[in-house]
């Protein structure tokens, strides 16, 4: 979803809002830290992740601060 | 592709209460912040302060203009805009997380917003005409040919079906590269409010597309 085409169609999938991402989004993290499938049990937020680079940007800081907790 | 499928998908959440599932530590944090009290109050903040301290880290190339104790301050300043909003919505805390999970997403919200702002101060939003200039640019080899005829139906379809509301958000989020809270400051509104007419302009492109038979 970097190309230019990727960011103006972004994606095809039924995804959340950003409210909604922020709602789910901790244990969207924590799911994954615990290697469980995270997309199944959040449906959308895969593809809100995609096409929100705000929100992936936050994904991924949460993801490493957490992560970084349970080491 | 059936337009339902391109509509916000709520979330599956599973309803939970927050007393069957809460750990003990989260549990106490819970309590000592509904019973008001300051200690606890002071054990948050600071967790927001590291929080954010993290987050900072993370972007310090972003923050390149500011001094180590500028950022010290901005991190504590954030740490006091999620603190209230930590407070405010503690009600909201379902226990599908652990309490210092659910805290520290408050921080990183509060201090990357604050660098996406921060790089762009001073700075003025790009011109439509601007960005309809890079837009047309010639894609270059690397651009395969159908990708090139794509992109030539989407400018079509940015021009002729999207809003100039819609056009404006597009171009400057997916085009310009104007963050989200930036643009939503700017336009005095929100980022969630942008986002849906982000996502309004896409489908509509794709739209536009797949009728023309290209996708």
């Amino acid at each position: 979803m970097n190309d230019l085409l990727g960011r103006l169609l972004g994606p095809a999938e039924p995804q959340l809002d950003c409210d909604e991402c922020f709602a789910h989004l901790d244990r969207y993290v924590e799911l994954e830290l615990a290697g469980e499938d995270a997309d199944t049990a959040v449906v959308g937020m895969h593809a809100h992740l995609e096409g929100c680079p705000a929100c992936a940007e936050e994904h991924e800081s949460l993801l490493e601060l957490a992560g970084g907790l349970r080491r | 592709m059936a337009s339902v499928a391109l509509e916000y998908f709520p979330a599956t959440v599973s309803p939970v209460t927050v007393s069957s599932v809460l750990d003990p530590e989260t549990r106490a944090w819970i309590d000592d912040l509904r019973a008001g009290r300051e200690e606890a109050v002071e054990r948050l903040h600071a967790l927001l302060v590291r929080g954010a301290r993290y987050e900072l880290g993370r972007r310090r190339s972003q923050l390149a203009a500011l001094r180590i104790h500028d950022v010290d301050d901005l991190a504590v300043q954030t740490a006091d805009d999620a603190c209230i909003a930590v407070l405010k919505r503690l009600e909201d805390f379902r226990g599908e997380s652990r309490f210092t999970t659910w805290v520290y997403k408050f921080a990183i919200l509060q201090a990357s917003t604050a660098v996406r702002r921060l790089a762009w101060r001073g700075r003025e939003l790009p011109q439509e005409d601007e960005t309809w200039e890079r837009l047309h640019a010639p894609g270059g080899p690397e651009l395969a040919a159908e990708r090139n005829e794509l992109l030539d139906e989407v400018r079509d379809a940015i021009r002729d079906r999207l809003t100039p509301h819609q056009r404006r958000v597009l171009l400057a989020l997916a085009v310009d590269g104007v963050p989200i809270d930036v643009l939503a400051e700017r336009l005095s509104t929100t980022r969630n409010a942008l986002y849906k007419t982000l996502h309004d302009a896409r489908r509509t492109l794709r739209g536009a597309v797949t009728e023309r038979g290209t996708t």
